[in-house]
């Protein structure tokens, strides 16, 4: 298992390097999930086996899915290589190896074994669900306030009218079963379409209640 | 070197985001950005789990969970932003969006 473990560390640590330094997006995001998948082998070392799953399912799954899906959407091949000049490395990485350098310090003064037993499924949701449930429904919530927040940023400006637009058509199409087609709430522009819209399906239903 | 211990794992989370944070601070271009993001949360969540492996209590587990749902409401935002983005600035480069001067 401590073999796994140091083998998995460096392909976590060299992969990694591998995400921040390439030039093309969907190497550097390929690499990002050889990264995930060396550290959900750290955590089935660390005996976390339901968080190792999670990390492949949810991290490597469904989250870089995401991104790739973004970059086939913003169609990033068009752009030139993403080059970064060597220079804008030097401030950074001093920066960043001085804080490591304290942090590893500090953390490696005294060493502490793992407990050393596995913490199954069974310990998490029984957890998860006794004294964490509170944030299981806020988590639930943050997850909610994101999709609607994303479909509202990502959305023209257009959407919305179009959106809108297409709701009255299909509310003045519902209300032209009943009365004519085209007197009911509709704007100048559903005067104009409804007709060209309307014409064919109203003529089926009629035919079908009759 | 029996076994794992604590600041084994601690020290790769720590190598882990420091990565990040140099490709943070270094990168320009906004969906690396938010892969670098990615990692530190995942360093994170995997000092967590080390954690709570050195005292055998689930709870390092469940906070990685919290922290995993909040990156994915964090990547999903973050990506619709690049999406905007591309559109307003016609560019991925974090630069472009200067007009703050912030």
């Amino acid at each position: 298992m401590t073999v796994l473990f140091y083998i998995a560390a460096v392909v976590a640590v060299l992969s990694t390097l591998m995400v921040v330094t390439r030039t093309n997006l969907v190497h550097a995001l390929l690499y990002l999930v050889v990264s995930l998948f060396a550290v959900a082998v750290v955590f089935y070392t660390l005996g976390a086996p339901f968080v190792a799953a999670l990390e492949v399912i949810v991290y490597a799954g469904a989250i870089m899915m995401l991104f790739l899906f973004a970059v086939m959407l913003l169609n990033v091949s068009a752009d030139s290589p993403l080059r970064v000049p060597k220079l804008a490395w030097l401030g950074p990485a001093i920066l960043v190896a001085i804080l490591l350098a304290e942090v590893i310090y500090g953390v490696t003064r005294q060493s502490q074994p793992l407990a050393g037993a596995e913490i199954g499924p069974q310990a998490v949701s029984e957890a998860l669900y006794g004294p964490y449930v509170l944030g299981v429904e806020l988590a639930s919530m943050l997850l909610l306030a994101a999709l609607i927040g994303a479909r509202h940023v990502a959305a023209r400006a257009g959407d919305e009218q179009e959106a809108a637009e297409s709701m009255e058509r299909a509310r003045a199409k519902a209300e032209g079963r009943t009365a004519q087609p085209g007197q009911g709430l509709g704007a100048e522009p559903d005067v104009i379409a409804q007709p060209d819209l309307s014409a064919g399906p109203d003529v089926a239903t009629e035919e079908g209640d009759a | 070197m029996a076994s794992v211990s604590l600041d084994n794992a601690l020290v790769l989370a720590a190598i882990l985001f420091a990565i990040g944070f140099a490709g943070l601070l270094a990168r320009r271009n906004l969906i690396v950005v938010l892969a670098c993001i990615e990692i530190m949360l995942n360093a994170g969540g995997l000092a967590f789990v080390a954690a709570g492996a050195r005292w055998g209590q689930a709870d390092g587990q469940v906070m990685f969970l919290f922290v995993l749902a909040m990156a994915a409401a964090e990547v999903a935002v973050g990506l619709a932003i690049a999406i905007r983005f591309r559109q307003s600035l016609k560019s991925l480069d974090i630069d472009d969006a200067d007009e703050m001067k912030g």
